[in-house]
């Protein structure tokens, strides 16, 4: 990074000037009765509220600039992660299991590919750096825990409705592989379109959300869309490998030692 | 099917106090050529106590192949031999001949119950009923198993079609397969049967023939 221009500083008032527009947006729910101002103004306070924490939380974070203390806050954030994949599912396993499957699987790709980015390409000094290190994890974990759920979410799904065409492959004797290879790769066929969407569109229809705020902050255009590139590689590799994880665990919790479906082991959303 | 062979002594299924969701413990001895016809009301539990036996639902208990028992060979080894099929069959992919393997068997097969051959390359989404039932059949048959747990094998079909398939299951016991059979149908029990059960609150009870 050679040719920093000074970072922009925002002043409360130029934040004022934002915060005006979902006021705006909460008046015209009041006048036209959409009923969101409340959703919308929560949502809102809550987004400040943990921005600014975590603004200040980093900078002590960066300042001590000590290895345990940059783990910890990893270790953090991996387990909201873990906690987040799981949300929201259709159908999913009892409590420990659920949080293990979404969580090993989360933490697994995370930390392959963010301490593979950290010390071949990155290399920041020292290679645990917190100022590197923890964004590019948030970055990673984000991504790896929307593919692992989107992929889990999909496997407990399709295995519940195709309970009579698994059920059929193991009666007639294949393997567990065999008679989950349809929805596993489906599973993780959709796990995995989202980032392929992201990927061709980038720069085209989306500008990436790191690559504007380096230009924003001042970064050169072209080092800019580099950093994305190997950002978007990184992305990808932990989406493969989070969403081949999470189907490789639900497999196994899937299916008994005696390759049996075990959809007694799901529990629906409501139940 | 010259693949089958009689076993001096031993008997070709046995199983010693199966217990399970149904109920038991279930004792059942099965030589080569035997055609076992369990009865009773439904939601008894005759499907389930298939299944335990191909090991598909949780069970603890005894079975043996040939003198192996079940525990000595993984599970898909199993129920390659033991062969459930189910009432309703399901399917995983869209065509017919995707599920048929050997194809060449089926093809044999599929004129014996009444199907066109054509239908083995049909899509399964076009198939009637009765014609997905005959053809799970097929599909398990052609696997070469030594048993087979048939769950009311004709329950859609009429008729001629249910005769064209107890003769065919005739066949393949007269070679030496052994044949578990649930069916509510009493003159089809009659036909096949060379033993009878009748399955109440958790246990089998011999019927005289």
């Amino acid at each position: 990074m050679t040719n920093v221009s000074p970072p922009i500083s925002l002043s409360a008032a130029d934040l004022a000037i934002g915060a005006s527009l979902v006021l705006f947006s909460a008046c015209l729910s009041l006048a036209l009765s959409l009923r969101l101002h409340r959703a919308l103004l929560w949502a809102a306070a809550r987004m400040v509220a943990q921005l600014l924490l975590v603004g200040f939380v980093l900078r002590i974070v960066f300042e001590l600039s000590n290895p345990w203390v940059t783990l910890l806050a990893a270790l953090l954030m991996a387990a909201a992660a873990s906690f987040e994949a799981g949300a929201r599912q259709e159908h999913k396993l009892p409590a420990p299991w659920h949080y293990i499957t979404g969580g090993s699987a989360t933490m697994f790709a995370t930390l392959i590919i963010t301490v593979l980015a950290l010390v071949t390409a990155l290399r920041p000094h020292p290679w645990y750096n917190a100022r590197e290190a923890l964004p590019l994890t948030g970055i990673i974990l984000g991504n790896v825990m929307n593919a692992v759920s989107l992929a889990l979410n999909s496997f407990f799904t399709t295995a519940h409705r195709e309970r009579a065409a698994i059920e059929a492959r193991l009666a007639l004797g294949e393997s567990r592989y065999l008679a989950l290879h349809n929805i596993a790769a489906h599973s993780i066929r959709t796990a995995l379109i989202p980032t392929i969407n992201v990927m061709s569109a980038a720069g085209l229809i989306t500008m990436p959300g790191i690559m504007t705020g380096q230009l924003l902050a001042g970064m050169d255009p072209v080092a800019a869309a580099k950093y994305q590139i190997l950002l978007m590689f990184l992305i990808v590799g932990g989406n493969c490998l989070g969403s081949f994880a999470a189907v490789h665990v639900a497999i196994h919790r899937l299916v008994d030692r005696r390759d049996r479906l075990r959809l007694d082991r799901l529990r629906n959303r409501l139940g | 099917m010259p693949r089958r062979r009689r076993a001096g002594l031993t008997m070709l299924l046995e199983i010693d106090a199966l217990r399970g969701k149904p109920g038991g413990p279930f004792s059942l001895r099965l030589g080569a050529g035997d055609c076992v016809v369990i009865s009773g009301p439904s939601g008894i539990g005759k499907s389930l106590l298939l299944r335990m036996i191909a090991d598909l639902d949780e069970n603890q208990g005894r079975v043996l192949l040939n003198g192996t028992s079940r525990d000595a060979m993984t599970a898909p080894q199993w129920r390659r031999q033991v062969m459930y099929v189910a009432a309703e069959s399901g399917w995983w992919a869209d065509h017919v001949h995707e599920h048929m393997q050997p194809i060449a068997e089926a093809k044999r097969l599929a004129p014996r119950l009444g199907l066109a051959e054509a239908l083995l390359h049909a899509p399964v989404a076009q198939l009637s009923t009765g014609e997905r039932q005959r053809l799970g059949l097929i599909r398990a048959i052609i696997r070469a198993p030594l048993v087979l747990l048939l769950d009311e094998p004709s329950s859609a079909l009429d008729e001629e079609s249910t005769l064209r398939m107890e003769a065919l299951l005739r066949e393949l016991t007269e070679a030496g397969m052994g044949l578990i059979l649930v069916t509510h149908n009493e003159a089809q029990a009659r036909r096949l049967a060379t033993r009878r059960y009748q399955m109440c609150a958790g246990r089998l009870e011999e019927m005289s023939a």
